[in-house]
């Protein structure tokens, strides 16, 4: 058998032991309603008392009642977006900017308020996948009510400058929402001092279970309800709480956001290990700024070959990545993502993804490395598109 | 997500290469979209007595390239113009829905590549082929 790599934390991690061992008895004795008032609800209300302080501490929150439980980074997303744009609009302001390379739970949220008549501006990332603070400021109108950009891109791993962002709309008085999905544990977050209205965040992505997330609410930020019914989260979300599913996720975020710099010093090294190791081969390129990306993300691009046979052979020696092909995004156009900083189509059909985590070693990163450079040789000696820009090369 | 048959084919694809004196050669696809298929072959009293393929795209286009191929060779010219990616896809034992179009560009390279045949012979493809698809998302691809 082959070794098995699993390098792809962008997409989802591994529940952590301890997260487990955290959530289990949530499951088993402690299967309450935490609305009711016998004792093994109450224990579950406790619970989830306790993870609301622990996540308002990881985030540098003031209180506890600035977060909200949801089922994860997409709901965080719809319902800091809509809400919010739906009390703005009120007062006549209809105008959202965010940027063209946001997660869908974002964009396609953008898409559903413009049919509703708002008006969407969606800033430039530059070929390095980067927001400039100075076109945010000149896309601010009279009418700008809100302003949502991610903290780290999914895709390409690139940092956007959170705290310039949030500064000059606080001035400005603009509500400022970030989705900090891929940036949890990865970069150091303090809402306060980075004036960050609301924030998403998800707990699979930072080794907790999948359907859970969190949106941090500012005391003072007024957003509509996304989803109505019971009186959960003080009458903001509906819904017997998931109470495993959100102690899983107090118990992640501890542990993400312990240590973030030393973890992020070997992170850094598996990631430039990779990136060097890549780049050797002939017609790669790295995607997004060299340095400003998260800790374990890289992004390359192999001309001549198409991303989901690349992804297909890696599986096939036990290695787990992503990709942003046409062929891997399920529609007919590679990444948005990928397209938003400027990738020719048929490069971007060549994209990997390699997301690293604090379990990943030096081998996993050399042993991808052994086995990348033979997949994209026999790939590329099969490709009639490889073939064409090899003889362009050579001015035939 | 694809068959014991697919996976196969992807990562132990039949005839892969160029014959250097191909009687015919037929190119479609685009890399706009991710996948361009071209087939070779070579043609002997009107039966395709060698195939090779050459396929830049998915699991699918990679799949229904190597087995299109191992279905025309040593058949006649009207067999081979016969094959739907129907069969294609039928023989592989079946591809996801969403595959389905990366499938098409093998028919269709087919087919290309006997139009070419015809061609070099002097005879004029088009009502003998039939209309050729370039590409595998009815013209969508290439559009900006
Ligand atoms: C940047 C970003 N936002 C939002 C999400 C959605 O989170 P969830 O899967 O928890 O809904 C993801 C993960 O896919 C993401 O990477
Ligand atoms: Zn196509």
């Amino acid at each position: 058998m082959h070794r098995f790599v699993y390098a792809d934390n962008s997409a989802t991690t591994k529940l952590s032991k301890n997260v487990l061992d955290a959530m289990l008895p949530h499951l088993t004795e402690n299967y309450g309603n935490p609305s009711s008032l016998y004792s093994i609800g109450q224990n579950a209300h406790a619970a989830i008392d306790e993870a609301r302080r622990i996540v308002a501490n990881a985030l540098g929150a003031n209180k506890e009642n600035e977060i909200y439980f949801t089922s994860g980074g997409s709901e965080a997303d719809n319902w800091a977006i809509k809400g919010a744009a739906r009390i703005l609009a009120k007062k006549g302001k209809k105008h959202i900017i965010s940027s063209k390379f946001e997660h869908h739970a974002v964009l396609h949220t953008l898409n559903a308020l413009e049919k509703e008549g708002f008006e969407i501006t969606l800033l430039d990332v530059h070929e390095d996948g980067l927001v400039r603070l100075e076109e945010l400021k000149n896309a601010v109108r009279e009418d700008t009510g809100l302003v949502t950009i991610m903290f780290a891109n999914n895709e390409i791993g690139t940092i956007q400058p959170i705290a310039e962002i949030g500064a000059f709309c606080r001035e400005k008085g603009i509500i400022f929402h970030t989705d900090a999905v891929q940036a949890i544990g990865n970069v150091e977050i303090n809402v306060v001092d980075m004036n960050i209205d609301m924030l998403s965040l998800s707990a699979h992505k930072i080794h907790g279970p999948k359907g859970v997330g969190a949106l941090y609410c500012r005391n003072g930020i007024r957003i509509e309800n996304l989803i109505d019914g019971g009186a959960q989260e003080r009458n903001k979300r509906a819904g017997t709480e998931n109470t495993a599913g959100i102690v899983g996720l107090s118990v992640a975020i501890t542990d993400a956001v312990q240590n973030i710099a030393a973890r992020n010093e070997k992170k850094k090294m598996l990631r430039d290990r990779f990136i060097d190791g890549a780049l050797k081969i002939e017609c790669s390129r790295l995607n997004g700024d060299r340095e400003k990306r998260l800790s374990a993300s890289a992004n390359v691009c192999f001309e001549g070959i198409e991303g989901e046979s690349l992804l297909l052979w890696l599986d096939n020696k036990g290695i787990c990545a992503s990709s942003g092909s046409a062929c891997t995004s399920g529609s007919l156009d590679p990444s948005h993502v990928l397209l938003a900083i400027g990738l020719p189509h048929e490069i971007a059909h060549g994209s990997l993804r390699i997301s690293f985590s604090d379990e990943n070693t030096v081998e996993d990163v050399d042993y991808i490395l052994e086995v990348l450079p033979e997949i994209i040789y026999k790939l590329r000696a099969m490709s009639p598109l490889w073939e064409r820009i090899k003889k362009e090369e050579k001015g035939e | 997500m694809y068959t014991e048959l697919v996976m196969d084919h992807f990562t132990n694809p039949r005839n892969v290469g160029e014959i250097a004196d191909a009687d015919g050669i037929g190119e479609v696809g685009n890399a706009k979209c991710g996948d361009i298929m071209k087939m070779y072959i070579k043609v002997e009293n009107n039966v395709i007595t060698d195939v090779k393929f050459k396929t830049y795209g998915c699991g699918s286009a990679i799949a229904t390239s190597s087995i299109a191929t191992e279905m025309i060779k040593g058949h006649t010219i009207e067999e081979a113009l016969q094959l739907s990616n129907k069969a294609v896809v039928e023989a592989l034992g079946g591809l996801p829905a969403h595959k389905i179009h990366c499938s098409v560009l093998a028919e269709q390279s087919i087919k290309a590549a006997i139009a070419d045949y015809y061609t070099r012979q002097g005879i004029d493809p088009t009502l003998i082929v039939g209309e050729i698809h370039e590409c595998c998302h009815d013209g969508e691809c290439g559009k900006e």
